[in-house]
């Protein structure tokens, strides 16, 4: 099994070098010089020229790509073009922001998923399950930027209940929650509603095998069916969580426009708009790396969850 | 099961109409397989330490013009994967095929596709065999088209074959397999083998998946296009039974080797290797007072990725002996035509029950 | 080539007898046919798409014609069924010609990517071996990116525009329907049927074309409807950010964009443009849920 951990381990890593390079391509991807995208305007010359030589422009490609990398592995992401300061200072706080939403959306989506598919699953056929799979449609199918613009209407509009936007002043609890509250929900409707499908046919198909109904022949309670039930359906829905988590982190950018909440989607949206390319690489490398890396994870989950998994696949390779 | 008698073109009649196809004349064997080999690596492991699978190792056999080669051996002996090298679906490691009297070089695509135009596979499973999404008639031109027929021509072929084995066009044609039985579904494959006018046909189990009388139906139709067709059949199967109504001589394999060959009537009456005769006498009984306690052969055959040293069967042989450890016994003469491999059976192999 | 006297005897059969095979397309038309749901969706759906094909002929006002006086007027307002925008554009107008672009935008990458990724999986999942992980683990490296942000930052760094944004979807697309291609065509290929059609000689192309194709394209196609919604909503959020369509070319997510500011004093003409994404995206997907179960029936 820690073998087999490895070697999932060590088949990321060309993945990971792959995403590296294609982070590192935006900059050549962009119109204009990559030298003056990297470079802040009114460098000293002096200083610009030091960079010059550091990022080597003059060198072919593959050099250049060799020299980011030992600086991003050194943790230099470069520096904003716009603001002045490292990259890398602008990109964590931002996306410890975007983990606070994340993960509140998350926690919503898992809740509401996981209950919906389960009562839908339960309800096979009936109506009440298509009901509950026209709602997971639905889930999927709006917007989320327009969900928020709605949520704001109704809240902070109307009701003037919640704030429409921003991360509050961050003083109390209370009002971080309320701040947090709407952008949360907002971002939570997507991944609830592939949750809930996920669950859904998962459960659903779990239903359907014969153990289930031998359980329930050998007399045991509904409750204590269920558990078992649960347990075949974890790791598919685990995997699920898991990619969503990651999803939104990349996908965030939306909602927070809308509610100009700080985070890294905020951060990559004003990058793009002010041409501060390096900071636009730098969080789209972190982003992406995260992204990654969390797949890894869900797949080791997976592994430790799942006995079948345990056991040594053998493919026979044929031709 | 129906039981009718042996074709009788095996015996006394006026011989044949000789085959226009034939090159080597009637004496030449229509497929000689020598020392096939073909190894499989697993994944998973180290390139250097990867595991592999021994699947059929220096098989060497004949099949001879207008006969039924009974192929037997329980799951795992090889006997697929030979049937796959037969018909060029797999390129042997090494070892060399020779059809009617041609070697058939492996490595070239032309030369494979020419003995696939003579040699032609009916698979076990009637239904994964054949396209759900094409018409009976699609799938049975298929062949002809690629052989460069026209697409009225293929289509006109299609249909004379399915009335060969029994099925009316007008009904049949545009059917979809979904649509048909198993036995019917296995005329199909049986169709479309014949539509590219094959002189070898390979029945890898084919009749194995059907209702026994369903079984004897195909069989009988089997016997029926052998004769009008001067075809011949390589015939794989577990049911022993079944080979010995088919066949003339038959073969007997163990762990991707063959062990004994010959006529069936003398192995199943005389088997000289102690698996043949594990086998054979694993059949049941129709008499009830002919009751079996102990079982003829015990455990599992052992893997094919690390066989046994020497003679692979010596893990499961009664008479084993330090010579079946050290040595690898070769196919040695029982009689007219009668082959096997055991150093029990062969004189001069160092065995303690032969004489020196 | 077989002698017209070997042929079993068969009866002829009356014409009368015979009758239409059961095809599996049939099958999946009458099961769609039983399906309320699906049905209402694609009706819903053909309506939109006719009305967006045919705008210039309905007589809709002009949706560049802006008016100071009548800025953000409600909907209901004569003259106005659907309101005004912040520029005093007809809004219905507006929705009705956005409509054009936005579908555009969700159907044209969906399209090049199914072409370009679809093939690429079946030409990778029939191969195996050394081009199939070539080409697979080149695609994993792209399919490492979320959508979104891979969408954002191409398009974005590529300075925005219809054309960038159109490059960008596709880009992100690309690997899943290769991935789900290639995934189908290797489960087709290990069929016995694909064997029995190689022990006839026939080339690599000759297999692909008369035996894995029609066994592949639906499932294929079925996947690809279901990125249509997705590439709608995406392709509008683009235009939301500003990176895809500029003003004032009327395109659904740019005008939730531009009406945005407007959500304090008008929010029901600010919301209308994303109603019009909603309903659409939903419709899609339900219909691609209606048309995998109708497909899903082994017959």
């Amino acid at each position: 099994m820690l073998l087999f951990a490895v070697k999932r381990l060590l088949y990321v890593l060309p993945i990971a070098l792959g995403v590296s390079v294609i982070c590192f391509m935006l900059v050549y991807l962009a119109p204009g010089d990559p030298a003056s995208a990297l470079i802040p305007d009114n460098t000293p010359p002096a200083i610009a020229a030091q960079i010059r030589e550091a990022y080597g422009f003059d060198k072919p490609v593959p050099v250049q790509y060799l020299r980011w990398l030992s600086r991003v592995l050194a943790g230099d992401l470069g520096t904003s073009t716009s603001t002045r300061r490292p990259v890398l200072s602008e990109v964590l706080p931002a996306m410890l922001n975007t983990f606070k939403l994340a993960g509140g959306a998350i926690l919503i989506a898992c809740i509401a998923g996981i209950a919906l598919g389960a009562a839908g699953a339960y309800r096979g056929g009936r109506l009440s399950d298509r009901a509950i799979g026209a709602v997971g449609i639905a889930g999927i199918s709006v917007p989320p930027y327009w969900l928020g613009m709605v949520l704001i209407v109704v809240f902070s509009v109307n009701l003037g209940i919640l704030p429409a936007t921003g991360m509050g002043e961050q003083q109390t609890l209370g009002d971080q929650l309320r701040h947090l509250v709407l952008p949360t929900l907002t971002l939570a409707v997507v991944p609830a509603g592939i949750i809930a499908r996920s669950v859904r046919s998962a459960v659903g198909e779990i239903l359907q095998q014969e153990f289930v109904q031998t359980l329930h022949a050998n007399g045991l309670p509904p409750a204590r069916v269920f558990l078992h039930v649960a347990r075949n359906a974890a790791p598919p829905a685990l995997a699920v969580l898991g990619l969503e988590f990651a999803r939104l982190l990349g996908g965030s950018i939306l909602v927070e426009t809308v509610f100009s909440w700080p985070g890294s989607g905020f951060l990559l949206n004003s990058a793009i708009f002010s041409r501060d390319l390096p900071v636009v690489q730098g969080t789209v490398l972190a982003l992406a790396m995260f992204f990654v890396v969390t797949n890894v994870i869900v797949d080791l989950l997976q592994m430790a969850f799942d006995p079948r998994f345990k056991r040594a696949r053998a493919a026979v390779a044929r031709r | 099961m129906v039981v009718s008698a042996p074709p009788a073109a095996a015996t006394a009649e006026a011989p044949p109409a000789p085959d226009p196809r034939d090159v080597g004349g009637p004496r030449q064997p229509m497929l000689i397989a020598e020392r096939l080999t073909k190894h499989f690596t697993l994944r998973g492991g180290s390139p250097g330490r990867r595991a592999v699978v021994r699947a059929v190792d220096e098989v060497s056999f004949d099949v001879r013009k207008g006969e039924t080669l009974g192929i037997v051996g329980e799951s795992g002996c090889g006997k697929s994967t030979t049937a796959r090298l037969l018909i060029g679906l797999t390129r042997p490691d090494s070892g060399a095929l020779v059809f009617d009297g041609e070697e058939v070089v492996a490595s070239s695509g032309v030369a494979v596709r020419r003995l696939q135009r003579s040699v032609q596979m009916v698979f076990q499973d009637s239904y994964a065999s054949l396209n759900p999404r094409l018409t009976l008639q699609e799938t049975i031109a298929f062949g002809p088209r690629v052989c460069g027929d026209s697409r009225a021509a293929a289509r006109e072929r299609a249909q004379s074959v399915l009335r060969l084995v029994g099925l009316d066009p007008a009904l049949f044609a545009r059917r979809y397999p979904h649509e048909l039985s198993g036995g019917q579904r296995q005329r199909v494959n049986i169709a479309r083998a014949l539509a590219m006018g094959p002189r070898l046909l390979i029945l890898d189990e084919a009749v194995s998946a059907l209702d026994k009388s369903i079984e004897a139906q195909v069989l009988n139709l089997l016997q029926e296009l052998k004769a009008r067709l001067s075809l011949t059949y390589v015939f794989i199967s577990h049911d022993l039974n079944v080979v010995r109504f088919m066949s003339e001589r038959v073969l007997v394999m163990y762990l991707g080797k063959v062990v004994e060959v010959g006529p069936v009537d003398r192995i199943y009456d005389n088997p000289r290797h102690p698996y043949t005769r594990a086998l054979l006498s694993s059949r049941l009984s129709m008499n009830p007072r002919e009751r079996r306690t102990i079982p003829p052969l015990a455990g599992e055959p052992p893997s094919l990725i690390d066989p046994p040293s020497g003679c692979r069967f010596r893990t499961r042989c009664a008479l084993a002996e330090g010579i079946c450890r050290a040595v690898a016994p070769a196919l040695s003469a029982q009689g007219e035509d009668h082959l096997a491999a055991c150093h029990a059976a062969t004189p001069g192999s160092g065995h303690g029950a032969v004489a020196a | 080539m077989t002698d017209r006297a070997l042929e079993l005897a068969a009866p002829e059969t009356p014409r009368s007898w015979v009758r239409r095979p059961a095809s599996y397309w049939g099958g999946v038309a009458t099961r769609l046919a039983r399906d309320p749901v699906t049905l209402i969706c694609a009706a819903i759906l053909l309506a939109i798409v006719l009305v967006v094909i045919f705008a210039p002929l309905i007589g809709l006002d002009d949706p560049y014609q802006q008016s100071v006086v009548r800025r953000l007027k409600p909907p209901g307002t004569p003259g106005h069924l659907l309101g005004t925008d912040e520029l005093g554009r007809d809004l219905l107008a507006r929705l009705v010609y956005g409509g054009r672009t936005s579908l555009l935008m969700g159907f044209l990458p969906v399209l090049i990517a199914t072409l370009v990724g679809g093939t690429l999986g079946i030409v990778a999942g029939y191969a195996g071996g050394l081009i199939n992980t070539a080409v697979m683990r080149t695609i994993d490296v792209f399919y490492a990116f979320p959508s979104v942000l891979l969408a954002v930052a191409i398009s974005g760094v590529l300075g925005g525009g219809v054309r960038n944004g159109l490059l960008a979807l596709t880009l992100v697309f690309i690997p899943s329907i290769a991935r789900v291609s290639e995934s189908i065509t290797m489960h087709v290929s290990t069929q016995d049927f694909v064997d029995a059609a190689r022990a006839t000689g026939a080339y690599p192309h000759q297999i692909l074309i008369g035996h894995v194709l029609k066994n592949v394209v639906a499932p294929i196609l079925v996947f690809a409807s279901s990125l249509i919604s997705i590439s709608i909503v995406i392709a509008a959020g683009l235009s939301f950010l500003g990176l895809g369509v500029a003003p004032p070319i009327p395109e659904w997510g740019l005008m939730l964009s531009t009406l945005r500011p407007a959500i304090y004093v008008a929010p029901l003409n600010a919301v209308l443009p994303g109603v019009m994404i909603f309903v659409t995206s939903m419709c899609f997907n339900m219909m691609s849920d209606g048309f995998r179960n109708a497909m899903d029936v082994k017959a």
